[in-house]
């Protein structure tokens, strides 16, 4: 089994908010992130699958085909988007950095032809990142 | 006010996730041991061994490991982790000499024991548990440190039997 990592960007905007707290209690837990217009981040997201090496193409996934895939499911969806506001899962979910991997999992989970997700890495900056490696973790 | 933001923690798992944070220190050092002759201290530290130290940008990146709370979003509280280093990791050794410190009265500096210090730090962090720590000395050296699993009793284990 080899693992293959595919990185990809998006920027987007977003803010922490529960809306079963008080403000107050908003702005004690989720401090400036809660902030309800907004701020943005430049977000890197590493895909990584795992799978076998074709014996006749050499490759675990068509990196190419890998490239569409996370473009149609990932970035096309949350690239220069209001995160809250715009995409259907953190209608209901705060869209944190952990939640944010956890979502992106969900979008590619057994859409990765030949392969199987490993790890979703999703960096809000580069001293800042969530890792999911999906249910069994 | 729309109606998006709504948070239903009932209706929503628990998934485990991993949140690495990185740190960025800059101390110096000497490699050097009282075990040791000052030649066998030469030999085995090299230039690490100069009697007036030297100095590194240390990165220490800590995982911490948990559910991802249904009413935060969040593994542990990113402001509380960053207030707990600020004054646990960088107002110890931001800017120190690493020699002096008490942390290394009885053992060298180096980055393995610089390491096993900081994942001893970062284990009594009450908002999560540490599950990985990664200490890179310079771009070209790092050393890792993953703190046994066992060590630190899961609160939703069932009762055992016996």
């Amino acid at each position: 089994m080899v693992l293959l990592t595919r990185k990809a960007e998006f920027s987007s905007a977003h803010y922490y908010w529960n809306d079963a707290w008080t403000p107050l209690e908003n702005a004690r837990v989720f401090g400036k992130c809660a902030n309800r217009n907004g701020h943005g981040h430049n977000y890197t997201l590493e895909v990584t699958v795992a799978g076998e090496v074709d014996p006749v193409t050499g490759f675990v996934v068509d990196l190419k085909q890998l490239k569409e895939i996370l473009e149609h499911e990932v970035i096309s969806v949350y690239d220069h988007r209001h995160l809250n506001l715009e995409v259907p899962e953190f209608a209901k979910r705060i869209p944190t950095t952990e939640n944010i991997a956890i979502a992106i999992w969900q979008r590619l989970d057994g859409k990765i032809p030949n392969a199987n997700l490993h790890r979703v890495r999703v960096y809000e900056m580069p001293d800042l990142f969530a890792d999911y490696y999906g249910e069994q973790q | 006010m729309t109606a998006a933001h709504a948070n239903s923690p009932a209706a929503l798992a628990t998934p485990r996730a991993h949140l690495t944070r990185r740190y960025h220190l800059s101390a110096s050092h000497r490699l050097h041991t009282s075990a040791f002759t000052d030649e066998q201290n030469q030999a085995a530290y090299g230039k690490c061994n100069n009697p007036h130290g030297h100095g590194h940008n240390y990165i220490a990146a800590v995982t911490f490991a948990g559910p991802v709370s249904p009413t935060t979003g969040m593994v542990c509280n990113l402001a509380d982790l960053d207030a707990f280093a600020q004054i646990n990791l960088l107002n110890v050794f931001d800017h120190s000499n690493l020699n002096t410190l008490d942390a290394f009265r009885d053992r060298v500096p180096t980055t393995e024991n610089f390491t096993l210090e900081i994942a001893r730090i970062f284990s009594q962090f009450p908002g999560a548990q540490l599950s990985h720590l990664r200490v890179e000395e310079t771009g070209n050296n790092s050393f890792e440190y993953s703190p046994q699993a066992d060590s630190y009793p899961e609160p939703h284990l069932a009762p055992m039997k016996g």
